[in-house]
């Protein structure tokens, strides 16, 4: 927003300056600023690290020394920082401004969290030292475990998951060992069509045929669809819970127990668990399995794209099956359960080890720190606040935008639209781009897949009353514009660092790595 | 709650705009049976940062810091000097909270670090083309695994001794149920790998040969007698590597022949952090096994002004696009990680690597010579880079505990690796890096004899 001070003054200008688009002789523009690629500036010969020179004569590597140059450039430390500095200037972050990136949660990451993860007593402690002398460690992934059982009402947690996808793997392994432990080979896994796609993509690696259910017109899963087709052959159910409609499975109970009737297990995908924490236990709602994602619910930081952490809470059915390795607190000690002792500690029926060491430490220091800060209260709060501004963005566009399950209900933390009442031509991708020329990311676009041109849009507990009103009335500028089919829309964005790029090109020539002579 | 910026006045006027008067209202869907009335009992309520931190502060004051006494643990996680520039960079908010570059145009700076990443893991390992990264060495080795029984149409991995047993351990649980075939052993304590022997295990039906490189005592296997073994029974050769320093000192697998090679990036940049978040490499020598691979790939491409950009590319191999034909259910990398390895990689350069690398060898040899001159230690190693392995007159991990009591944190007892495993109970690894100074081996060694006394 440009609105002038209160005084009035505003600097005397012409408003079209002559030359303001007329090109620079380096390319940049003021902050704008192009950085080359590290092998564009830096040499083979340079070096940010001060180490003693590397004596010749002779070594123990078995005949295998290096002979040939690598091709890694070095900068010195002032370059090294004003590289990666002018590039992270090209990045939109949450830091920087509202960043609704629907079933991603990206909300305030805490900057305590940051210290937390970085005491020497975290950071600088290596996974294999003799117990004795990780005791806080192990405490550490025990009392994040006791918050995410008692969060969710279920008796069984495993830690060790690396991300949401990897927790997904984790849940159904152990479903898939369940069922082996009673010798009751399953054929199939059924999703519901509106589901991330990671879950088809864990049930098929999980050697289970993919079946999909339907959703009704409301934006829920097809009941009559689903109590229709699970049989003896189903392993499991994979829901999503707020789902990816941004709605609230109301016939879960009946989901459960049809699934649980039929042997089988419920899996939800935790990915919007942040609607419901502190509200709502899923182990209330009859599930037997669910991943949280820590970079989602519990606030730790998206960093570009990871690294994540997926705890799995498990129902007491499912619970003796989880991977290694465990803690346990007993005798006033804290064990670390691992192959060696698991029948000791009475996890002789784990499905075994999913990655190596015990878990992403680093996430748990943040993520306690994080639940700690709100506890049972705040965290309540968190989700009444992230279902409340959705519900606002959603009643206060949908006059503007097609809201298809506008009147299945209250959403809960996401607002789902379509592109329906665009003008001919004009598309969710274009409305997304403008949106990046207003200052902002995009929601997501085009999932669920089970609405056209979908846009997903969760503004999270983060943000204020006043960020939201902005956020709305650039939404809904930029959809009364794909409305009247203006055509600058297909410009956008204009003001980003690049325009739209070229992903055909990408794909159909790849280049991935640098090469001399570029 | 600090977090939350709303007020109550806020919170009426939005309920107002909704339509709905309170925010009960608005979880009517949720069964009622499952509705609680307030804040889940027994749980304590929220708290200021002061009293977080004093909570955390305290349990990290129960552990002990490797910095703080002789340390000496590796197997797979390793403690390097950290530039204190890599982790203000990665601390930079459009860095640290950024998501996934899905909108290419404001992400250039999370895209061209992948690119530059990619270049330089596929450098560093002999490849034409590495990934973005994976979750850990331990899940990319998995992953190689996987693709190899992709390309070969074979689903029999024979993983030579010198495997990371976690490693292994993962690769066996996967395979129970993708109906994979893992072969595995343990390792003896000679200065052989066993290359003869794993060779001679191969067959026509053996889709991949996994060999770490230097192995989990730290010897330096014989990879191109292996990889062409492997390539004339049409198997794939991965290679592991848990130490990416080393490559600054001894040659890359992908030179040596290895098909597809997988690694642990966490000893640059990344910091120790019990056991996690680290960071999966993952490279292929081949351009054309690109499509096999699993995780994210980003490539250059153009934008509508013809200026240089980046994207996310070839994600038709991904689960949101192919759901349940996806190569792999990754929906992440370990993107912050990678950028923390890909700047201090930049600190570093090809000079500033080759004198690391030869820093820890030589500290490594210093080591070596020291601590096998303690009465009845032996040194199993003839080749290593800043890894060994000693043999010791009794049982490793009770000295690995009476050393812990005496501050010094002495190495990765084999019979914590291998438990049961008799023959190894006597062995200790022991890993130096240029973080170890001379008085912590002399003390380490004078700790050890009085122990061993």
């Amino acid at each position: 927003m440009n609105a002038p001070n209160k005084s009035g003054w505003k600097p005397e200008m012409e408003t079209a300056l002559p030359g303001a688009e007329a090109p620079t002789h380096t390319g940049n523009r003021a902050l704008m600023l192009e950085e080359p690629l590290i092998f564009e500036i830096g040499s083979s010969d340079t070096t940010g690290v001060d180490l003693p020179e590397a004596t010749g004569g002779t070594n123990r590597l078995g005949g295998m020394e290096r002979s040939e140059a690598i091709g890694l450039p070095g900068l010195s430390e002032p370059e090294t920082v004003r590289h990666y500095t002018r590039l992270s200037r090209q990045n939109y972050a949450i830091d920087l401004g509202l960043f609704p990136l629907g079933s991603c949660t990206m909300k305030h990451n805490p900057r305590l969290n940051e210290k937390v993860a970085r005491m020497p007593g975290f950071a600088d402690v290596h996974p294999l030292a003799p117990q004795g002398a990780i005791q806080g460690a192990l405490a550490v992934i025990h009392e994040l475990g006791e918050w995410l059982k008692a969060l969710t009402g279920m008796p069984g947690v495993a830690m060790s998951p690396k991300a949401g996808a990897h927790g997904e793997l984790c849940g159904l392994l152990a479903i898939r060992a369940a069922l082996d432990a009673r010798d009751d080979p399953r054929e199939v896994v059924l999703v519901p069509t509106s589901a991330h796609g990671t879950n088809p993509a864990t049930a098929a690696f999980c050697g289970y045929r993919v079946e999909e259910i339907g959703a009704t017109a409301d934006g829920r899963v097809d009941m009559a669809a689903l109590e229709a087709r699970i049989g003896p052959d189903v392993a499991a159910l994979m829901i999503t819970n707020p789902n990816t409609c941004g709605l609230f499975e109301r016939d879960i109970h009946r989901m459960a127990e049809a699934i649980h009737a039929a042997g089988g297990f419920l899996y939800c995908d935790g990915a919007n668990f942040n609607a419901i924490v502190g509200r709502v236990r899923p182990g209330d709602l009859g599930v037997d399995a669910m991943h949280i994602n820590l970079h989602k619910t519990f606030s730790t930081p998206h960093g570009g794209g990871g690294p994540g952490s997926g705890p799995v809470v498990f129902s007491e059915a499912l619970a003796p099956f989880a991977p290694l390795p465990a803690v346990r607190l007993a005798g006033g000690r804290f064990h670390l359960v691992e192959e060696e002792t698991q029948v000791d500690h009475g996890h002789g029926q784990s499905f075994g080890r999913l990655a190596a060491f015990h878990g992403q430490m680093g996430m748990f220091t943040r993520a306690l720190a994080y639940i700690l800060s709100h506890g049972a209260d705040g965290l309540k709060q968190v989700a009444e606040d992230a279902v409340l501004n959705a519900n606002y963005v959603l009643r206060r566009c949908e006059d503007v935008l097609h809201a298809p399950y506008g009147a299945s209900g209250p959403c809960m933390h996401e607002a789902l639209f379509g592109d329906e009442g665009f003008a001919e031509g004009f598309t969710t991708l274009d409305l997304a781009k403008a949106l990046i020329d207003e200052g902002y990311h995009p929601m997501t676009m085009y999932f669920p897949l089970v609405v056209h041109g979908a846009m997903l849009v969760e503004p999270t507990e983060t943000e204020s009353k006043a960020a939201l009103d902005q956020f709305i009335g650039a939404l809904r500028s930029v959809a009364e514009r794909a409305r009247a089919g203006d055509p600058a829309l297909k410009q956008a964005p204009v003001h980003a660092p690049r325009r739209r790029l070229d992903e055909t090109l990408a794909a159909r020539k790849p280049v991935l790595v640098w090469s001399e002579g570029e | 709650m600090r977090y939350l910026p709303l007020t109550d006045a806020d919170r009426a006027q939005m309920l107002d705009v909704i339509g709905v008067s309170s925010v009960d209202d608005l979880f009517t869907d949720v069964p009622e049976a499952a509705r609680l009335d307030g804040p889940i009992a027994g749980l304590p309520n929220h708290a200021s940062e002061m009293a977080v931190e004093r909570h955390m502060a305290k349990l990290a004051g129960q552990n002990m810091i490797a910095g703080q006494v002789p340390f000496f643990l590796g197997a797979g996680a390793y403690r390097h000097h950290v530039p204190a520039s890599v982790d203000h960079l990665i601390q930079r908010g459009e860095f640290l909270t950024a998501y996934t570059p899905y909108q290419p145009e404001i992400a250039q700076g999370t895209l061209q670090m992948l690119f530059e990443f990619q270049t330089q893991v596929a450098r560093l390992l002999g490849c034409a083309v590495a990934n973005a990264s994976m979750y850990d060495g331990s899940t990319a080795c998995w992953e190689a695994i996987a693709m190899a029984s992709r390309v070969t149409k074979r689903s029999r991995a024979l993983l030579a001794c010198g495997l990371h047993p976690h490693y292994v351990e993962v690769a066996k649980t996967m395979a129970k149920f993708t109906g994979d075939t893992i072969a595995s052993g343990t390792p003896d304590l000679t200065a052989s790998c066993g290359e003869d022997e794993l060779i001679a295990e191969i067959t026509d039906e053996t889709a991949c040969v996994v060999v770490q490189y230097p192995d989990i005592l730290g010897r330096i296997p014989d990879l191109a007698k292996i990889a062409d073994a492997a390539h004339e029974k049409g198997a794939l050769l991965v290679a592991v590597v848990t130490e990416p320093v080393a490559l600054g000192a001894i040659k890359s697998p992908g030179e040596l022949g290895a098909d597809i090679v997988v690694g642990e990036g966490q000893s640059l940049g990344v910091g120790l952090q019990f056991g996690g978040p680290y960071l999966g490499l993952f490279a292929v020598r081949d351009p054309k096994h690109v499509r096999q691979m699993p995780g994210r790939l980003c490539g250059e491409t153009v934008d509508a002004e013809g200026k240089r950009g980046f994207v996310l590319t070839l994600s038709t191999r991904e689960q949101h696009i192919r759901r349940e034909k996806a190569t792999s259910n990754i929906c992440t990398n370990s993107g912050l990680c990678a950028l923390a390895f890909s700047i201090h990689m930049t600190l570093l350069g090809e000079k500033g690597l080759r004198q690391l690398a030869m820093e820890n060898h030589r500290l490594a040899c210093q080591a070596a010579d020291r601590l096998a001159a303690v009465p009845g230690v032996g040194l199993v190693n003839d080749a290593f880079f800043n890894e060994f392995t000693l043999t010791l007159p009794r049982n490793a991990r009770e000295v690995v505990h009476e050393l812990a009591a005496r501050d010094v944190l002495a190495g990765v007892s084999l019979g914590r690796l291998y438990p049961g495993v008799e023959e190894l109970s006597q062995g200790l690894v022991v890993a130096v890096t240029e973080t170890t100074s001379e008085e912590d081996i002399e003390a380490f060694a004078l700790a050890l004899q009085e122990v061993l006394a």
